[in-house]
């Protein structure tokens, strides 16, 4: 591919992936939002983050399979104890690698 | 207080709100980089598509159709279809945003990723968070990420895979995250029902719309139940 193919190529996509990101905040920021969508978009957050986590540590990617004995689960729950514990998002990160590294080791 | 030694407060809070997201980024970065070295893609290819492009999981998927021989037409629309999720995220904070002039905000729009979202919104939610640390979290992540593509698409064969369990970063910091978010038996519950229907759906449908998918859901059915709750009264 030459330039201009890889640039058509990637100026589509950053289209395709600044428009989403773009059109709400423009829109949405500038008006009185109701009440009702302000409580829904409360929700939004951990919802999301349960979405994005939940198939990661419960399934399997490459069978797209069920799975309750992968490592990243069993290194989720010493590190969201942790995180209740402490509420320290760096010594969670920190916490999640170490036991992931060594749960890599015996596992 | 002087506005040289404001910004230096800013920039350095905006950091140590951005380093997790800095580390985690780094071996995925890297990972893409040396994935499309070998799809064929020169180091600048990757670093024009980091800059134009940033989206962590659209660029895996667009190296994958582009070692597929897949056409541009259905690239850009698979990249639109698997970046709607930042539709839901960006109007989540909108609700931070009110009334901010429109050059900062399609300026901020082009940073908002899963997860300068999620460090952001908690930020905003605890209180003593403004858009310009919230920036700086945005383009210091956007920095190490494009580092961390080309890095890897110049020398990543060299680095050793899953040092240091670093691959868990940004889990670890996901999880934690989620912890900040539980403010409550309607959220935990929230949270709960995104996670079931998220597994479900991710199951039964391919494609990526499970996030997209089970979110509204869950955060409908919540938002439906707090209204209840609140009538029941």
């Amino acid at each position: 591919m030459s330039f201009s193919d890889y640039l058509l190529l990637f100026g589509g996509m950053g289209l395709a992936t600044y428009l989403p990101r773009a059109l709400p905040l423009l829109y949405l920021a500038h008006r009185k939002m109701p009440q009702g969508l302000i409580d829904w978009l409360s929700l939004i957050p951990v919802a999301i983050l349960s979405a994005l986590l939940a198939p990661s540590l419960f399934t399997e990617s490459a069978t797209r399979s069920l799975a309750f004995g992968k490592l990243e689960l069993l290194v989720a729950v010493p590190t969201l104890i942790f995180a209740l514990k402490t509420r320290s998002l760096g010594g969670t990160v920190l916490v999640g690698m170490l036991l992931y590294w060594l749960g890599g080791m015996f596992y | 207080m002087n506005p040289d030694h404001e910004h230096k407060r800013t920039l350095r809070q905006g950091a140590s709100a951005a380093w997790p997201i800095c580390l985690g980024y780094f071996p995925i970065g890297l990972a893409l980089g040396v994935l499309a070295q070998k799809a064929g893609l020169p180091w600048w290819a990757v670093a024009l598509m980091s800059v134009l492009v940033f989206a962590g999981s659209a660029q895996f998927i667009c190296v994958a159709m582009l070692a597929a021989g897949a056409s541009t037409p259905a690239i850009v629309l698979t990249t639109f279809v698997v970046n709607l999720r930042h539709v839901l995220m960006s109007s989540a904070l909108a609700v931070y945003l009110q009334r901010v002039n429109r050059a900062f905000l399609a300026l901020y729009a082009y940073g908002v990723t899963d997860e300068s979202f999620a460090v952001n919104l908690t930020r905003f939610r605890e209180g003593g968070w403004d858009r310009w640390r919230a920036l700086t979290v945005n383009h210091l992540a956007n920095a190490v990420w494009i580092t961390a593509t080309i890095c890897g698409a110049l020398v990543g064969q060299f680095v050793p895979q899953g040092a240091l369990g670093i691959d868990y970063a940004l889990t670890g910091m996901f999880i934690c995250l989620l912890v900040f978010q539980l403010q409550g038996r309607l959220y935990i519950v929230t949270g709960l029902l995104a996670a079931a229907l998220s597994v479900a759906w991710y199951l039964l449908i391919p494609g990526d719309s499970y996030i997209v998918g089970a979110s509204m859901c869950a955060a409908t059915i919540g938002y439906l139940l707090k209204r209840h709750y609140r009538r029941g009264r």
